[in-house]
């Protein structure tokens, strides 16, 4: 038999490639078919959000939160609000909680539905992410019912939420939780028994606990290796010490574990909008939305058009804003990927110092080559699916 | 909360004399700052002391100041999820101070420390891959650096006659316009325009 030479090929993964989930660039080294060394390159979707943040006030920068991860935008917009709210030291009522609670929970099911379907698509399914759109659509209009826009709402801002939910709209979050159940069950039905999913994500992508804290992970990527840490129940904020619900673990920290954490938090989530719809209809749920502090929170239209009051305040929050008091804070919230914080610094004036953007998919994609090593490269896409990595946060 | 950081607070001022040089409680979070050459022992030890266990890296990231004699910050948060708490470590450096790296004591610190060294030029000591990770190949200066322009120095365009995209100086139609909202009742640092005078007697 003739000697023939073999070497090891270095390919291009990306960065326009379906599989990528946005722009990407892996350097991949192959060894036959198996992955030797991962490289990454991000970046591409580089924005500047912390140089462009430091130079607006703390109401200009809330859009700039809804574009990093724009799967699930408010629940970004959460922890800046968060931060800046415990810097001013001001509370949100109770009405502003049970909104922001709810609608966090809908970005939840909005970012994990187009997670565990696209995940799907990567291995080969094409139905899913079809079925799984029909649902999150409808939630876009949730949001586009609730703050004007489906995607980049610019809704919760420091001192609360910038409007109240109309009566009817309430009832309509509450009319559509029990069909999404049914349709979550048949996407379950497709997918969980599925052979082939199986061979594509059962112990693919393993990770220990030990490893999961030392790589920075958080969210779904510690909870599928066993760790019962989620933030709204160990750190909680908000309203959510009152809220009903159970944190979903895996056992073996693979890519299937992380499918099956995703789909029970969905359900989880769903219980959660139940009681949230519940407490916004009863008595409890109402009064304002936002804090009443005039001096954070810009007076209402109306208040505007008819009190000397009102319009000054109205035109120098809108202009100068709002002074925060020096300091610093770190304020985490759970968003759907893991953990997201911001770093904010305030010097005393109208603008922050420094806003670091702390992004779950950033220290999760940094783990790509230890995840990936020794792996074949149609696990590659796998492997990536399960972290779900959305690159407007990670570029930021 | 907060009365588990005041003992840990207290535990770490008896446990790590000398090497922590204040630790400072507020908004109920607690910071202690370290001297460089102290950063590597004491992430070590609150990684691995019983009482600690920060064994997760939540952020590294850099802050710049520059009126300080070491004009950035670099500040590491540290999460215990045994004892539910978060610390954050702030070592003081310049452009030539080297931080120790500590992918070592934590993997998960490798592309954060990219990040601060991409975006402020911090130097990382025995990181084992100090590469640029969000900015463009080729890319020059430390964009979140406080003298750092917003608009940058550099634009691109793709140009049809070389036919690749190529790189020129910014041009703005119109200069940056950073607008000074900050009501001047309430104590600018500066002479309001037309008060020059009303000043000197």
């Amino acid at each position: 038999m003739p000697e023939t030479s073999v070497r090891n090929f270095n390919i291009n993964f990306g960065p326009q490639h379906p599989a990528a989930h946005g722009v990407l660039r892996l350097v991949l080294e192959l060894d036959g078919e198996v992955v030797d060394r991962v490289d990454p390159h991000i970046g591409l979707l580089h924005r500047g959000t912390e140089k462009l943040i430091e130079h607006k006030t703390y109401l200009q920068a809330v859009p700039y939160l809804d574009r990093l991860d724009y799967c699930a935008p408010m629940n970004q917009e959460h922890a800046f609000a968060l931060a800046a709210e415990r810097l001013l030291g001001i509370e949100v009522p109770k009405r502003g909680q049970l909104i922001r609670v709810l609608y966090s929970e809908i970005g939840r099911i909005m970012s994990h539905i187009l997670n565990v379907t696209t995940q799907a698509l990567d291995v080969g399914a094409l139905t899913p992410p079809l079925w799984g759109f029909v649902e999150r659509e409808k939630l876009m209009v949730f949001y586009e019912r609730a703050s004007g826009s489906r995607m980049h709402a610019a809704y919760f801002r420091p001192g609360g939420v910038h409007q109240d939910l109309p009566q009817k709209l309430v009832e309509d979050i509450g009319k559509w939780i029990d069909p999404f159940l049914k349709s979550l069950d048949d996407l379950d039905a497709l997918l969980t028994g599925n052979r082939i999913f199986k061979q594509r994500n059962v112990d693919i992508g393993t990770v220990s606990l030990a490893d999961a804290w030392a790589w920075g992970f958080s969210g779904v990527m510690v909870r599928g290796s066993g760790a019962a840490w989620d933030l709204r129940k160990s750190q909680p904020y908000e309203c959510y010490p009152e809220m009903d619900f159970d944190i979903p673990i895996g056992k073996n920290g693979d890519c299937f574990d992380r499918y099956l954490v995703r789909m029970e938090e969905m359900r989880q989530s769903a219980k959660i909008m139940r009681q949230c719809v519940d407490l916004l209809l009863g008595k409890e749920g109402t009064g304002p939305v936002s804090n009443l502090d005039g001096k954070v929170v810009p007076p209402k239209r109306q208040a505007m058009k008819r009190s000397m009051e009102a319009l000054i305040h109205h035109f120098k929050l809108y202009t100068e804003g709002y002074r925060v008091p020096a300091g610093e804070v770190y304020a985490a919230v759970e968003a759907p990927k893991g953990e997201f914080g911001v770093y904010l610094v305030s010097d005393g004036t109208n603008k922050p110092y420094r806003c670091k953007l702390r992004a779950p998919g950033f220290a999760h994609l940094q783990a790509m080559d230890f995840l990936c090593r020794g792996h074949m490269l149609a696990d590659v896409t796998a492997v990536l699916g399960s972290l779900d990595i959305v690159f407007g946060e990670v570029d930021r | 909360m907060s009365q588990s950081l005041n003992e840990l607070s207290t535990y770490l001022g008896e446990k790590l004399i000398g090497r922590v040089n204040n630790a400072v409680l507020a908004y109920g979070e607690l910071t202690v700052s370290v001297e460089a050459g102290d950063l590597i022992e004491v992430a070590t030890f609150l990684r691995d002391d019983q009482r600690c266990q920060f064994i997760s890296i939540i952020d590294v990231c850099g802050a710049d100041y520059p009126s300080r004699a070491r004009r950035f910050d670099v500040v590491y948060h540290l999460l215990s999820p045994k004892q539910n708490l978060r610390i954050r470590i702030k070592v003081q450096a310049d452009e030539e101070t080297m931080v120790p790296s500590l992918t070592a004591v934590y993997p998960g610190a490798d592309w954060f420390e990219r990040e601060t060294y991409d975006l402020y030029g911090v130097l990382f000591s025995g990181h084992p891959d100090l590469r640029r990770i969000l900015t463009d190949y080729g890319f020059e200066g430390h964009p979140l650096r406080k003298d750092f322009p917003l608009t940058g120095f550099v634009e691109v365009r793709y140009d049809d006659e070389a036919k690749r995209v190529i790189y020129e100086p910014v041009e703005l139609k119109q200069e940056f316009r950073n607008f000074d909202f900050l009501s001047p009742w309430e104590g600018t640092d500066y002479v309001l325009p037309g008060d020059e005078k009303a000043k000197t007697n």
